[in-house]
């Protein structure tokens, strides 16, 4: 019998290659999310409500939301990736999936690339598009709000990279939110500080391309490094639970 | 000595509340933590000890069942 | 040679070697960081342009030194945790992490009340205290992960990786925190002008780090004993040490 008569089945040496099996479990990821919708709109609904806290805890003048907004957006933008990280692992750790995952031949590490890549264009690029929008609230001139985004363009991938390696060493514990942010915020604050400190330099009229290098600099490092910190941290929770 | 007497060494021009309060904190912090960690080193060892000495005392005290042989009579028949 | 890193391997002797160290490394340090601290406060000529406040460097820059140094070690025994899995790296990561929390407490603590006569506040958002908060940060972050996590061997691996992940990004952090502080700070005084300065001031500061460091030493070694003694406490080898009334 040869393999076309059969047509189900599979000689078991020919296994999905690593680009298809990413390309697979991003897709799914970006599938299941749209099935749960209310969880895309919960970051961006909390993006706007924290950038709305600010005029009014501290001041509406405009004079201060010129100065101090492209620090709020950025502030509020790594919140709610902070907030959004929990449901990239903890979905598939209850169904039992994340075990399929790892137990997987292709490398782990390429599949928690591929759903951190999910994970951001479900979360950090609609945060990226809505930015405009709020960075008009603030009162931002058009130059400051185009660097902005393009800052947080770069800097959310790195965010959700970096939030990957947090949410797999938590994955299951107890207070997992909190202690999800107490570990990763520190990490944040040099995407924090260039980010923002991009913004405040366009603002003077210096030239930024050496900061947007930079951060060029910090994406890279995260793509390369971070999807095997969270791959090793995520085989030590499952053997963990 | 840099200072012309006790009460100048401990007033430091002024300085004196600053520099006092910081070597205060750090012999009471650095103390507490070496006191704290042998104290700790005792509390397990004497722990350690209370353990072994139940399990001894339990293990000596429990009879040993004696082997018993009855015999019992199986007939040939 | 590779019967050395076997031995290292081995709790028990550790636990021999540790109680052979620590006598040493208590009273040297004592004695080190004692005579350094006195010269400092009462010998050491005052600072021309500080006045007598610049006397915290002798606790603040060994408190500092030791606390940044500490995660480095955290950083290297975590790479034998993850690499070799040897059990002592990870007894080590577990007994130091507080030590060096307080470390940086302690360093952040006098580098605020020096400031205080130096710049008239209480807290400056200078590049070298932020870092020093930072690195607070990533040590809480350890013990708190170290905490949640049962499991033992878990705990170790994963508090290993979040160290390598911290020890990765310390430099990052310095340098976006120096960065910053260019920016919206104007030049600002350094806490410790080493370079210019006098004898009479730097060696009364090299033996408070170096006794600071035996300390550390004393400390990491207590600190190991009773993690050991707690993880190992059903095996032949304590069990025979506790009942014969040694330490």
């Amino acid at each position: 019998m040869n393999a076309d008569a059969r047509p189900g089945l599979r000689p078991i040496d020919s296994a999905v290659g690593s680009a298809r099996a990413m390309a697979s479990v991003f897709a799914r990821d970006v599938r299941v999310a749209f099935r749960q919708r209310q969880d895309l709109l919960n970051p961006l609904l909390f993006f706007v409500m924290v950038v709305t806290l600010f005029p009014l805890g501290v001041s509406p003048e405009v004079a201060f939301l010129k100065q101090s907004g492209a620090g709020i957006l950025w502030v509020a933008a790594l919140l709610s990736v902070l907030l959004s990280l929990d449901h990239l692992f903890r979905h598939d750790f209850d169904d039992g999936t994340l075990e399929q995952l790892v137990l997987q031949p292709q490398p782990l590490f390429l599949l928690v690339l591929a759903k951190t890549v999910a994970h951001w264009v479900l979360t950090g690029l609609p945060l990226v598009l809505l930015a405009p929008v709020l960075g008009l609230m603030v009162h931002l001139d058009g130059n400051s709000i185009a660097i902005l985004c393009l800052t947080l363009l770069i800097g959310t991938p790195v965010l959700s990279l970096i939030g990957a390696i947090g949410a797999a060493l938590t994955l299951g514990l107890r207070s997992a939110g909190v202690l999800l942010s107490l570990l990763i915020i520190p990490l944040y604050i040099p995407v924090l500080i260039f980010g923002t400190g991009t913004v405040a330099a366009a603002a003077e009229g210096a030239p930024v391309a050496g900061y947007v290098a930079l951060m060029g600099a910090f994406l890279v490092l995260a793509l390369t490094l971070a999807p095997f910190a969270a791959a090793a941290a995520l085989r030590i929770s499952l053997s963990n639970s | 000595m840099a200072f012309d007497s006790l009460s100048a060494f401990i007033a430091m021009e002024g300085h004196g509340p600053y520099v006092w309060t910081c070597y205060a904190v750090f012999v009471i912090f650095l103390a507490g933590l070496m006191i704290g960690s042998a104290r700790r080193n005792r509390a397990v060892l004497e722990a350690c000890k209370r353990g072994i000495e139940q399990q001894g005392s339990t293990t000596g005290t429990r009879p040993k069942a004696a082997a018993t042989f009855t015999r019992v009579d199986v007939s040939q028949h | 040679m590779w019967q050395f890193f076997h031995k290292l391997g081995s709790p028990k002797w550790f636990y021999g070697i540790a109680n052979r160290f620590m006598p040493w490394f208590l009273w040297g340090g004592l004695i080190l960081l004692g005579a350094g601290l006195v010269w400092g406060l009462a010998f050491a000529p005052k600072d021309y342009l500080q006045g007598n406040s610049y006397r915290i460097i002798f606790i603040h820059v060994p408190a500092a030194f030791l606390a940044q140094s500490v995660y480095l070690m955290m950083a290297s025994a975590a790479l034998v945790t993850l690499v070799w899995r040897m059990k002592l790296a990870d007894v080590f990561v577990k007994a130091i992490a507080p030590v060096g929390l307080i470390l940086t407490f302690l360093s952040l603590f006098t580098g605020a009340v020096w400031g205080k006569p130096t710049w008239g506040t209480w807290w400056v958002w200078d590049a070298r205290l932020t870092s020093m908060l930072i690195l607070l940060f990533l040590y809480g972050g350890v013990i708190a992960l170290d905490k949640a996590i049962n499991d033992e061997k878990s705990a170790a691996r994963a508090v290993a990786v979040l160290v390598l992940v911290g020890v990765v990004n310390i430099p990052i952090i310095k340098y976006s925190v120096d960065w910053w502080n260019t920016l919206h700070q104007p030049a600002t005084f350094k806490l410790t002008e080493k370079p210019s300065m006098p004898m009479e001031m730097w060696v009364p500061l090299l033996l408070s780090v170096l006794g600071l460091y035996l300390l550390f030493g004393w400390l990491a070694c207590i600190r190991m004993k009773t993690e050991i003694l707690t993880r190992e406490r059903r095996t032949r080898w304590v069990r025979e040490l506790v009942l014969a009334g040694r330490k």
